[in-house]
């Protein structure tokens, strides 16, 4: 039997040689086209993230135009000091002190005391008996309990209470650095239009300044932008950290060792399993309503640390560092179990069976043989989820850290504001001082994450050098 | 007969396997705590969600024939129709989409399909950094640079200072990644064999991209699609800052469709950020403001898993194709 032959197809329907040799130039012109379209495409994401740092940096450092109501120069000369040599921020604690007690009103000063107090063992503002008095009262002020001020922080008040440093206009970087006469001759126009009724023209400076700044970083947070700082929110967002931390990671680790380790291939762990790629895909905002119907509303006795004490709570709503942190604990959760899942499945079967054959339980084999392995994976994992948590906004701001909070978060149960939160508040006013701000607390937060990353890979390499 | 011999010659073995452990059975026992624990997450959300939901359509003010069809959203004179800020979610959605979906995918063909090795080590730590930045900074960045960029492209009179468009370029720019490393993920689980194949056919490069690995791995990109229209939908700092806090209300038919219910231009508050913005208010327990902000997140909530199974039935599709 012979086989037959297939049917050739129709000549008519190809191209002939010089047919597909004139095409030839064509198609290559197309594909080499198509190359370059998709590297352009690619470069545009590379430019946006270019675009984004420069707009941070560019709003973060620029001229500024400021007024003083008091030349610090002068200031510094009536302390008896060399203008020249000696600058405002270099004068001791003690001076500073009396600059204040010289310069602000007795009602201001007292209120300043109550917040905080100026030396520990006396006070400046309020007589003895009265300071007693209010601090055995049943809502005692921050400043009973609270550690002295610190010399940033009293400069900060000598800033802007004494000098009374008031910036009307800034310039961002760009423009500062090529055209510096134009931000000039803006705000002398802002003047002609009556923008600045409150200053005068011949009393406005000119000088450099740099937003970010290591006094921005310790400086608590304040309603005036030249003086604001982020400390409080820095604080906040560490303790949320510290949180987040002591509850994802043993949960999520934990459940990751459940489901690779233990679960059976049934119809729960099916469950289970599709359950966390679910609630991976959920957006924050949704985390944030559940924190919030929950850890603030139902268990506000736990959240305030009302049931750790007899008499009043550290704080009188749920709206804690508690309630916030375990919130963004259940938000990275998904995250850190599908890492640790990834990392305890790479570990190579054979190690299991080792364990288990030399008479191990289960549990020894996971702790001494399968978990120093996966170690450095799991590790990365959940630092990127963490690193992720840090930046989450909405969550934050359903939990309620939106308040305006001054004092420094003392514990799980107090009150706070984080770092994504004071960007947010600052970008949404209108002023171009607070977007110069927002722009700084920007760097601080990347900053802090670049951080969190280099730890992480810093862990994991040294981790896997163990391991080996 | 094999496990009787065993079970005579092996009993203190036996004895000793079947011993009981106290501390082996409590850590296991907290272990599948730990993994049952993400189901508790669901169910609370489930519930919190649904009975807040529930007193929302419970009250007098509000029905929910009215919250499902009316297309007006004024909570201060009781009109709870959710349709115009789905409106803005959508809008700033698709504007995401249209940025971000030929980023996305010319992005992956070239670093799947044409990239060297140091080309793919500059280009994929870059595409990380654009993950690992905080969406807030993103809704600084629209605000302070995209959307007065846009003003003078295109003119103040036109551009809104809250606008829809630079809201959604900007969550565009957030979600590239995230189509990228999905697609490109995609394109290179297709075989090898497949482009050798069509090389030896004498197809260029473009012609092999294109129509074969492309259509090859349609699945999988769609699904990248899929997520990424997901995290749009459910993305908020950008969407509260850059597009506004006042809802589009719109009547069909009254309104012009281009001028006013779908123009890019001017500012439309999104799902998300109706919730931010009113949960950053004074809000106090049951009341009408807080029951509806769970009655959003329900709503928003079903919207983003629906297109999560979505995109797993994609990632399946091609998974059984490829394995």
């Amino acid at each position: 039997m012979s086989v037959e032959a297939p049917e050739r197809p129709r000549r008519e329907l190809f191209p002939t040689d010089e047919e597909y040799r004139d095409h030839l130039g064509s198609r290559r012109r197309k594909a080499v086209g198509f190359k370059f379209f998709c590297l352009g495409m690619l470069s545009i994401a590379v430019l946006a993230l270019a675009t984004l740092l420069y707009t941070i940096v560019n709003d973060s450092f620029g001229l500024v135009a400021v007024v003083n109501e008091n030349d610090p120069g002068a200031i510094v000369a009536g302390l008896g000091h060399d203008p020249e040599v000696t600058g405002l921020q270099e004068v001791t604690y003690e001076e500073l002190v009396g600059l204040l007690e010289a310069n602000v009103s007795s009602g201001v000063g007292r209120r300043l005391e109550r917040e905080q107090r100026f030396y520990e063992d006396r006070l400046v503002f309020e007589d003895e008996a009265t300071w007693a008095e209010i601090c055995a009262s049943d809502d005692p002020p921050t400043g009973c309990n609270a550690a002295p001020r610190d010399h940033n922080n009293v400069y900060a008040l000598v800033q802007e209470r004494v000098v009374v440093t008031d910036v009307i206009a800034s310039y961002q970087l760009v423009p500062s650095i090529f055209s510096p006469d134009r931000f000039e001759a803006e705000v002398a126009e802002g003047f002609e239009a009556g923008r600045f009724p409150d200053h005068d023209l011949d009393r406005v400076t000119y000088e450099w300044r740099a937003w970010f700044n290591p006094t921005f970083v310790t400086t608590p947070q304040n309603a005036t932008p030249e003086v604001a700082g982020i400390r409080t929110a820095v604080l906040g967002s560490l303790w949320l950290v510290v949180v987040t931390v002591l509850f994802a990671v043993p949960v999520g680790v934990g459940a990751a060792i459940y489901l690779v380790e233990y679960a059976r291939p049934n119809r729960f762990n099916d469950f289970v399993q599709t359950n966390i790629n679910n609630l991976a895909g959920v957006p924050s905002i949704i985390y944030g309503m559940l924190g919030l119907a929950i850890f603030v509303r139902v268990l506000e006795p736990l959240t305030s640390g009302a049931i750790f004490t007899d008499g009043v709570p550290p704080s009188d709503n749920g709206r804690t560092v508690i309630a916030a942190g375990l919130t963004l604990g259940l938000l990275t959760l998904p995250v850190v179990i599908i890492s640790s899942q990834e990392a305890l499945k790479a570990v190579p079967d054979s190690l299991r069976h080792a364990g288990l054959a030399l008479g191990a339980t289960r549990w020894q084999t996971v702790r001494s043989q399968i978990l120093p392995v996966a170690l450095p994976g799991i590790l990365t994992g959940t630092i990127l989820a963490i690193a992720r948590a840090i930046g989450e906004t909405a969550p934050l701001i359903l939990v309620g850290a939106s308040g305006f909070i001054t004092a420094d978060p003392t514990g799980p149960f107090s009150k706070f504001t984080a770092l994504p939160i004071q960007i947010f508040q600052w970008t949404a006013r209108p002023q171009e001082e607070f977007h110069n701000i927002a722009a700084a607390a920007s760097i601080a937060l990347l900053l802090l994450l670049l951080t969190l990353n280099a730890v992480a890979v810093i862990l994991r390499n040294r981790y896997s050098r163990r391991a080996e | 007969m094999k496990v009787e011999t065993e079970k005579e010659s092996g009993q203190g073995g036996a004895g000793f396997a079947k011993r009981r452990r106290p501390g082996e059975l409590a850590i296991r026992g907290f272990l599948f705590f730990c993994g049952a624990l993400s189901i508790a997450t669901t169910i609370g959300i489930l519930y919190e969600l649904g009975k807040e939901s529930f007193l929302f359509f419970g009250d007098e003010e509000v029905g929910v024939v009215d919250f499902l069809t009316a297309t007006i959203w004024q909570p201060q004179v009781g009109g709870f129709g959710i349709w115009p800020l789905v409106l803005g979610t959508v809008l700033i959605s698709i504007i995401a989409m249209l940025v971000a979906g030929p980023i996305g995918l010319a992005a992956a063909i070239y670093l799947s399909e044409y990239a060297s090795n140091r080309v793919r080590g500059f280009f994929k730590p870059v595409l990380e950094v654009l993950v690992g930045i905080p969406t807030v900074v993103y809704g600084f960045f629209a605000l302070t640079f995209v959307t007065p960029l846009l003003r003078s492209l295109f003119g103040a009179s036109l551009v809104g200072f809250f606008n829809v468009l630079s809201a959604g370029v900007v969550v565009g720019v957030l979600i590239v990644p995230l189509i990228s490393s999905l697609a490109e993920d995609a394109l290179r689980a297709v075989p090898d064999s497949l482009r050798q194949a069509a090389y030896a056919m004498g197809a260029s490069k473009l012609e092999v991209s294109t129509r074969v690995v492309v259509p090859a791995a349609l699945s999988g990109i769609a699904a990248g699609f899929v997520v990424a229209m997901s995290r749009a939908v459910g993305e908020t700092m950008v969407v509260t800052l850059a597009a506004g806090a006042s809802p589009r209300n719109f009547t069909l038919g009254d309104d012009s469709l281009f001028g006013y219910i779908l123009n890019p231009f001017q500012g439309a508050q999104a799902m998300t950020g109706y919730v931010v913005i009113t949960a950053s208010g004074d809000l106090s327990y049951n009341t009408i403001d807080y029951n509806s902000i769970f009655a959003i997140g329900l709503t928003l909530f079903f919207m983003t898993l629906g297109l999560n199974s979505l995109s797993r039935r994609f990632v399946k599709r091609f998974q059984q194709v490829y394995e």
